[in-house]
């Protein structure tokens, strides 16, 4: 019996040097390469993950600079497009970063309630942040009284985007409500050019390009208030309300004659091509909504088009006049897991006017800090919806962005599923209350 | 922190083979030093597994009974919901469409790679250039998955009528027909689970091929030729001789296919992500796991994967076991 005991001992000693030998690979290399190069002042590193990669990480390679040189710390990025499964993951493995841009403020919340996010009021110069933000910014990133995200770069949503030179040529001026861009639209389309170029087409989050649509109809409709309570799940998808938000959309988009290609091509396009038609010779199609992020892939696409100039944008029409001001905004937010010295500086770093200015002038992005000056943006039309931001009276966030994930997915499938037949609008809104009463 | 890393690399890498060889030295000696022969014969081989059972229960066995019990638990693993989750998956709408797909897939997706594999590995065997021939069947299964829904994503680009077609099909198609529309291959739910199915053929006939033909090589001549002198015909020979003595390679290659195409999951994510009737139960899976934190159903589903594997694999590891026994 003895014998056996020691046996067992012996096994699960082997069994957990197994473990530990498999942990400590893992994490062995790593650190050899951090420890390597010995700076003069601060050897320390901050391991930062986020979704950017390209023209935007090079961006942010170059904040970084004069933060590293200043401090000598160590900022080790990582980038994946699947934040939302691989920052879980993380987490829950009790590995995160130090700091990470988060999947949505629903997702933060989540975070927040689980005790993993670091409150910011403990580590940033609240005075500042005050100063510096507008109060709808900081509310955002609030969870249960605790400032837990921090939004570093910001977009604004529901913007038309127009040729000036097709304005001419057709003849229309810029619509204040929704009824009047119908019926230019209506218009055009009488003249045998689709209005629209609208394409759904994003990989995993297929459909998303439609939620933003639905989101401004509903917030021009029925106001921030109603629009708050919709996506905290309050609203049923079947209830009048909600509907009447879908057939307006419908009113372009099942139309085949408004929208340039068919509903096929709507479902099939990347929404980061969507906007070639409008730039055809001639022109396809005359109008695209998207928001202000488009300008890079414009200039990409077409780097000889001048923003301001060969393009521009209106903002979304009012539904109801009452909510006329209001704007609907995106941004990517940040959330802090270790609390380090490291951490605590960059944190603090990102949050600056100075930090922020590299997003604004490098990518085309709005800051959420109002004391980036306008100087920063790079042209006519960015700076123009720097003002709306800065002036606007009421800021909501992307709904479907604040939604739990099954619901987000669901909008996004519903979207599809939408466009693909409007005349299914019923069972899509009976799947989409369905899964209401589950995630919330 | 760095020295606690090195010391735990340098206990790793020789305490665990230390442990291990002490731990076979130990026993060794107290076998040896016992007297019952027939005790001691019994517990031996007992002995020299348990090392690898235990690793085997830790990463294998463990983790699927895990699975099993959270499948019948709530979304966060806390509360007992008992078939619940099962119920979810064979009552929703939505799910029924994802059960059906997996049965698209696994139904014509093994059809036609078996059958195209068979095809391909019999007339090439009777060609000079069957090398290359064969070579240029197999090159897809050098690309991964991911790779090839790219690639195949391009072929399928729809751009309106009256537009030049970028996608390779559409424009083959609208060049060869001259009034043939351009179909947006992968949103149209008449057609978009089939081209996915395609995009999987096109990976996996290689394979079948290539196991195939190497039976198809291990059938004697002397068969074939004395059939011949018989006076049967090629299709007679084909049917009545070729094909029966490859029968055990023709079912290991199909369960194996079934296999992995139970788990189809990379072509479906990366081209439509499941969206327009194409969701396959891995995918859904994945969905479950990752976006909706829903352990159970995500489990539920694993389980149901796994209760639908293991007759295939039986099948399969007993034809592989009779196939070695004659071989």
């Amino acid at each position: 019996m003895i014998k056996k005991g020691n046996l067992h001992r012996v096994f699960l000693f082997l069994l957990m040097a197994l473990v530990i030998s498999g942990l400590c690979f893992a994490g062995g290399k790593k650190e050899e390469k951090a420890a390597a190069p010995e700076e003069p002042k601060g050897t320390g590193k901050v391991t930062v993950m986020a979704v950017w990669g390209g023209q935007e990480l090079e961006v942010f390679r170059e904040m970084l600079k004069p933060f590293e040189e200043r401090t000598g710390y160590k900022v080790e990025y990582e980038g994946t497009r699947d934040l939302d499964a691989i920052l879980t993951t993380r987490v829950e493995a009790g590995n995160p970063p130090d700091i990470a841009g988060l999947p949505g403020p629903g997702k933060m919340a989540q975070f927040a309630a689980e005790g993993k996010l670091v409150d910011l009021s403990t580590v940033l110069d609240m005075e500042r942040i005050k100063a510096d933000y507008a109060q709808g910014w900081i509310d955002l990133g609030t969870v249960d009284g605790k400032l837990v995200g921090l939004f570093t770069k910001a977009a604004i949503k529901g913007l038309i985007w127009y040729r000036p030179d097709q304005k001419e040529k057709l003849g229309f001026a810029i619509p204040e409500s929704w009824d009047q861009l119908i019926s230019i639209s209506k218009n055009i389309s009488d003249k045998g050019v689709a209005p629209w170029a609208i394409g759904l087409e994003s990989g995993a989050a297929s459909g998303w390009v439609g939620t933003d649509w639905l989101e401004n109809i509903f917030l021009k409709t029925h106001g921030p208030e109603k629009y708050e309570a919709w996506y905290k799940g309050e609203i049923p998808w079947t209830s009048g309300e909600v509907r009447r938000v879908w057939q307006e959309w419908g009113k372009i988009v099942a139309d085949e004659k408004m929208i340039y290609g068919g509903k096929q091509y709507v479902l099939s396009t990347n929404f980061g091509q969507a906007h070639a038609p409008l730039f055809a010779d001639p022109p396809q199609a005359i109008f695209h909504h998207q928001a202000t992020f488009i300008v890079g892939f414009i200039q990409d696409q077409f780097p000889d088009l001048k923003p301001g100039e060969n393009y521009t944008f209106f903002k979304f029409p009012y539904v109801n006049s009452k909510w006329a001001k209001s704007v609907e905004a995106a941004g990517d937010v940040f959330g802090m897991f270790n609390k380090t010295p490291e951490a605590v500086a960059l944190m603090n770093y990102l949050s600056t006017p100075e930090a922020q200015a590299y997003w604004v002038s490098g990518t085309g992005a709005l800051s959420p800090n109002r004391n980036v000056s306008l100087v920063f943006y790079p042209d006519e039309i960015t700076k123009e919806a720097a003002k709306i931001l800065k002036e606007s009276e009421m800021v909501v966030f992307d709904a479907s962005d604040m939604m739990p994930g099954e619901m987000n997915n669901a909008f996004w499938s519903a979207v599809m599923d939408y466009v693909e037949n409007p005349a299914n609008l019923d069972s899509i809104l009976e799947r989409l209350e369905k899964v209401r009463k589950e995630a919330y | 922190m760095l020295i606690q890393r090195v010391f735990l690399s340098i206990l790793a890498v020789v305490a665990v083979p230390a442990v291990l060889v002490v731990y076979m030295f130990l026993s060794e000696k107290g076998l040896i030093k016992s007297k019952r022969k027939s005790f001691t014969d019994r517990i031996r081989p007992l002995l020299w597994l348990l090392p690898a059972l235990l690793l085997i229960s830790g990463i294998l066995i463990y983790p699927v009974i895990n699975t099993v019990v959270l499948s019948f638990m709530s979304a966060n693993s806390t509360e007992f919901v008992g078939l619940k989750n099962f119920a979810y998956i064979f009552a929703e709408k939505e799910m029924l469409i994802v059960l059906r797909n997996n049965a698209l897939w696994v139904v014509f997706f093994t059809l036609l790679t078996v059958t195209l594999g068979l095809l391909i590995a019999v007339l090439t065997d009777r060609v000079k250039y069957e090398s290359v021939a064969k070579a240029f069947i197999f090159l897809p299964m050098a690309i991964s998955f991911v790779a090839a829904g790219v690639i195949w994503k391009f072929m399928y680009e729809f751009r309106p009528i009256g537009t030049p077609q970028i996608g390779t099909v559409n424009a083959i198609l609208t060049g060869l027909i001259s009034d043939f529309k351009p179909q947006a291959w992968l949103s149209n739910r008449s057609q978009n689970n089939w081209a996915l199915i395609i995009v999987g053929v096109w990976m996996w006939t290689g394979f079948a091929m290539v196991i195939l033909s190497a039976a198809l090589k291990g059938i004697p001549y002397q068969l074939v030729e004395a059939a011949r002198i018989d006076g049967a015909n090629e299709f007679n020979i084909f049917f009545r001789i070729i094909l029966p003595l490859m029968k055990n390679t023709v079912v290991v290659v199909t369960t194996t296919l079934v296999i992995n195409v139970l788990k189809i999951f990379d072509i479906v994510y990366v081209m439509t992500n499941g969206n327009l009737g194409t969701e396959v139960i891995a995918n859904r899976m994945y969905k479950e796991m990752f976006t909706y934190r829903n352990f159970g159903r995500a489990s539920a589903l694993a389980v149901l994967l796994l209760v639908v594997i293991i007759p295939v694999m039986l099948i399969n590891i007993r034809r592989l076991k009779e196939g070695g026994a004659r071989g």
